[in-house]
């Protein structure tokens, strides 16, 4: 059987940030993912990112993913495309696939970086073709280039339903309504403020009561909703639309951390089910790491930091790096995590990641 | 109706005045000069790192509203390219006796042209008035985000914020 030193699942910001710790203290790195290109959801991101310059904000996400391809090609990470995992077996192997055929590879140390899936949304004529994914679209006209319908309704006011109806609208699109059961946008004001501008109007307190159509989207009725949630009578529309997209969050993709056996804790602002973790990235398994919007939905620039300090604890763990070594490189990437996760949006999360290490007893701490 | 940015994705006055972020009354009078709508706090510094003349201020936490000084302010326009959330504007208050200037950061195509007449608009994508195309800024160090200028009559300097995007 095939061995590597350590095997990282996922090659988006997460498992790329990672790699490129192990491969920079000197350790042996197998990337795989599943697609045929690596970078995860940042070659859908054609928008300026926010945060600071360490976290390069202003550069367009896709560039981002650019510059860490470039610096896994220049450390030597080997990286196997097209690979999707099935499970993780005892002893730390690894089973995917490749050209059609069941592989197994075998990892002293594994790093989880899995990422996220959307979440769906039932309704009546939910299944009608032009019903999708707000990411599904995203991928279609900044990957495929082709745009998913002419008068779209976005479903969601989170960063994704944002972006993605600016994009929408970029690629020549029109976006006649966003929805947003909530009483308030959800996502950052500035992402909401750009559609507005362009003329999309924004219903908070609404949702979508039914899609109608005969062989595909013809048009939805959305309803006001009162404090309760509970549809009001009376307040139905119809709009008229070809194209639905549905932006109601991401939930972990956590299926390889339960088959491994890693103890779970459900922490709903970070999207649910997470596995539990370290300071040090660490699962209840040893060995076992975990980063990115698998141990909770954030974004690019969190998904890195996390990425970066399971690569340095597992160099460490290795003996790739002394404790102290380690200390003062982990201590460096906590802080940058600590400020990004400031402010009304940031702290939730912050509050929710501090909980999650907190049920950790014993973990490993740098301190 | 309810008023704000978390409500209606458009910034109130109220929101407005309160922020850091915009100049005053008397820097207003005396030349170009920046104006930050971002009333949020949201972990961001793009436009404190890309003014040349320190005249943006974020700080520590990252998550500090940006605040603007304005006798520092030359106008240059950098923050409103550099500007991932699209929320600075520069304005130009007294460009004539009767008409302002405004900048604002542009992502669709095609771009206007310079002299075309466009229909402005204001923070809502709602027409405001006719306006004149006076400069397009669209270097590479911009990474494609497209600086368009127009001239407006001057009462309209506060809100004429972009323009309708041509289909
Ligand atoms: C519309 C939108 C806009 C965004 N805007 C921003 C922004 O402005 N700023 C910001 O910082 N963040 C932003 N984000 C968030 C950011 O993209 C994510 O937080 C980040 O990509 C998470 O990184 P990750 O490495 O954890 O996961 P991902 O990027 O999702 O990567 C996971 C990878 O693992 C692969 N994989 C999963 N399971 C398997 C398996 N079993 N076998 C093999 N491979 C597998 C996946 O295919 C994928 O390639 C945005 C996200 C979206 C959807
Ligand atoms: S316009 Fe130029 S000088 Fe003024 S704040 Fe922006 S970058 Fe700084
Ligand atoms: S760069 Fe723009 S969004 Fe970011 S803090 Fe400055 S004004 Fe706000």
């Amino acid at each position: 059987m095939k061995k590597t030193q350590v095997a990282i699942i996922g090659a988006g910001p997460a498992g790329l940030a990672a790699a490129i710790e192990v491969a920079r203290a000197g350790g042996e790195v197998t990337l795989l993912d599943e697609n045929h290109k690596p970078g995860g959801q940042l070659f859908k991101q054609i928008h300026k990112f926010f945060g600071s310059r360490e976290h390069r904000a202003g550069t367009r996400g896709f560039r981002i993913g650019e510059k860490l391809l470039e610096d896994t090609e220049k450390l030597g990470v080997k990286v196997l495309l097209d690979s999707p995992v099935y499970s993780i077996f005892k002893d730390f192997v690894i089973g995917y696939i490749s050209d059609g055929r069941e592989k197994a590879i075998q990892a002293e140390r594994i790093i989880l970086a899995t990422g996220a899936s959307e979440n769906a949304l039932a309704f009546p004529g939910c299944t009608l073709p032009g019903v999708m994914g707000a990411g599904a679209a995203q991928t279609m006209i900044n990957v495929h280039r082709v745009l998913p319908g002419k008068k779209i309704i976005m479903v969601g006011s989170g960063n994704v339903g944002l972006i993605v109806s600016y994009q929408l609208l970029q690629a020549g699109a029109d976006v006649i309504a966003l929805i947003e059961a909530a009483a308030e946008i959800g996502g950052y004001g500035v992402h909401a403020s750009k559609i507005r501008r362009a003329g999309v109007p924004i219903y908070t307190s609404y949702t979508i009561q039914e899609v109608i159509g005969k062989n595909s989207v013809e048009g939805a009725v959305i309803v006001g909703l009162d404090e309760k949630w509970k549809p009001i009578k009376g307040t139905e529309k119809l709009i008229e639309a070809d194209t639905v997209c549905i932006a109601v969050g991401l939930s972990p993709l956590a299926e390889l951390a339960w088959l491994a056996g890693c103890e779970f804790a459900f922490v709903p602002s970070l999207g649910g089910h997470v596995p539990k973790h370290d300071r040090n990235m660490e699962t209840t398994i040893k060995g076992l790491y975990a980063a990115g919007d698998l141990t909770g939905i954030e974004e690019a620039s969190s998904a890195m930091e996390e990425g970066r300090l399971a690569g340095i604890a597992c160099a460490e763990s290795l003996g790739l790096y002394s404790k102290e070594e380690a200390r003062d490189l982990k201590e460096k990437v906590w802080a940058r995590l600590n400020t990004l996760r400031t402010g009304p949006f940031g702290k939730k999360r912050r509050d929710a990641k501090d909980k999650l290490i907190e049920m950790m007893e014993g973990g490993a701490d740098i301190g | 109706m309810a008023k704000g940015i978390k409500k209606t994705g458009v910034p109130s006055w109220e929101e407005l005045k309160s922020s850091p972020g915009l100049p005053d009354a008397d820097r207003l009078e005396e030349g170009p000069v920046a104006f930050i709508e971002c009333v949020q706090e949201i972990p961001c510094n793009p436009c404190e790192t890309v003014c040349p003349f320190g005249a943006i201020e974020v700080g520590s936490p990252i998550t500090n509203l940006p605040k603007l000084y304005g006798e520092k302010c030359t106008g240059c326009g950098l923050c409103v390219a550099a500007c991932p959330g699209l929320a600075i504007f520069k304005v130009h208050k007294n460009y004539t006796n009767t008409t302002s200037l405004v900048e604002f950061p542009f992502e669709y195509h095609p771009l206007p042209k310079t002299g075309e007449t466009v229909r402005c608009v204001n923070r809502e994508g709602k027409f405001v008035v006719e306006g004149k195309v006076v400069k397009i800024r669209n270097s590479k160090q911009f990474d494609a985000t497209a600086l368009v200028t127009v001239e407006v009559p001057k009462k309209y300097f506060l809100e004429v914020r972009s323009i309708e995007r041509k289909r």
